[in-house]
């Protein structure tokens, strides 16, 4: 039951993009269509529960004081090796998101669930929490793609939705349209959680 | 001439922030004090100049020539990490009233995907030395001068009657949003 918790409370609750407001730098860039946001999703979570295991279980054996270096260490590799495999199967998607898959070393939302985490529990319950978070994350992502293909060219994951009649509203694919998107999703996110509360 | 153009875009035109969408956790995190933000500007300017050239130097006169291209992204987080920590050190020792003004930023600076940010961005723009720096320090500038706008806009907004629910994220990343499109109109400029 509690590792239920574990593996959901990243889905809503905890939610890392809206209710945290982590790992912005991925939301915002890679969502101008959904076939960007997917491969960032698959090579977050790669990365994200991958880490999660090792860190769990080289957690006894690292002294606190050099930590944070070991998990960025981790994570890095798992990036390589993300970033390499983007690289030799999918070189379009792998040029879409160019620095943005390196950038995953930096994702505070990663190096965050091994501080908070993964560095003070078990193995299953670190792979479920790493789970729910890249879920959440995955949510968040979807969501924002969504929106901004939609809107910014009429079509989602390629596919055409609104008809000929619908004039693209270019800047919703541009950066500014990122910023108000998620701004917005925000929005609506506190809206509903205090709606519900109340 | 060329160098100029590189030093406007990584200025004004591909803006860091609102552009690139890199730096945003300090950005919405640190963007509420004019002076809290120009002092985190300055202290990001001078790591990501430094940072840059030396992940330049490794990049090419130490992954390049023994084919381990591969093992960029581990090398430069590495680099940074520790370079935060030799100049912390340095400027301590040497320049106090600097370390006062920048101390307490430079720790956060390494998870700052700025900096690494303009590592990799050298790298696959294929800039060369000269270029690499004029480019990271443009880069430092264009990210100081969108956090420092930012700031004076969030010192005004504390007195907006803003939403309950849109109060803190939401309203920054609208307003940063607002900003991403004035900063298109510079987009003329080369």
């Amino acid at each position: 039951m509690n590792l239920w918790k574990e593996f959901i409370k990243g889905w809503w609750k905890e939610n890392p993009v809206f209710v945290m407001v982590l790992g912005m730098c991925p939301t915002l860039a890679v969502t101008n269509s959904v076939k960007n946001a997917i491969g960032m999703i698959g090579a977050v979570a790669f990365v994200l529960i991958g880490s999660s295991f090792i860190v769990s279980i080289i957690r006894k054996m690292v002294p606190n004081q050099v930590r944070i270096a070991t998990f960025i260490v981790v994570i890095a590799t798992f990036v390589t090796m993300a970033d390499r495999y983007l690289a030799a199967y999918y070189p379009d998607l792998s040029r879409a998101l160019g620095p943005y898959v390196p950038l995953i070393v930096v994702n505070c939302i990663i190096l965050g669930r091994q501080e908070a985490f993964a560095s003070k529990n078990g193995i299953l319950a670190s792979v479920l929490d790493a789970l729910g978070m890249s879920i959440g994350f995955g949510i968040a992502l979807m969501l924002m793609s969504s929106v901004r293909e939609i809107l910014g060219s009429g079509t989602w994951l390629g596919m055409k939705v609104l008809g000929n009649w619908y004039i693209p509203w270019q800047v919703m694919i541009l950066p500014a349209g990122a910023f108000f998107v998620l701004g917005f999703l925000i929005w609506g996110f506190n809206s509903v959680n205090k709606a519900f509360k109340g | 001439m060329e160098l100029l153009v590189i030093f406007i875009s990584a200025l004004l035109i591909n803006n860091f922030v609102l552009h690139y969408f890199l730096g945003i956790c300090p950005f919405i995190g640190v963007s509420n004090r004019l002076d809290s933000a120009f002092s985190m500007g300055l202290a990001v300017t001078f790591v990501m100049t430094i940072a840059a050239t030396v992940s330049w130097l490794i990049y090419y006169l130490l992954l390049v020539p023994y084919h381990l291209e591969f093992l960029e992204i581990v090398s430069f987080i590495l680099v940074i990490a520790s370079l935060v920590q030799v100049v912390e050190m340095f400027i301590k020792k040497v320049s106090p009233p600097l370390y006062q003004a920048l101390g307490i930023y430079l720790p956060l600076i390494t998870t700052n995907c700025a900096i690494l940010g303009v590592a990799l961005l050298t790298v696959l723009k294929k800039y060369n030395f000269i270029e690499t720096l004029v480019f990271a320090l443009g880069a430092g500038l264009g990210f100081t001068l969108a956090i420092v706008i930012m700031a004076g806009i969030r010192e005004e907004l504390e007195f907006a009657d803003v939403p309950e629910t849109l109060k803190g994220a939401g309203i920054t990343l609208i307003t940063a949003g607002i900003l991403a499109l004035a900063f298109m109109g510079f987009s003329g400029l080369v």
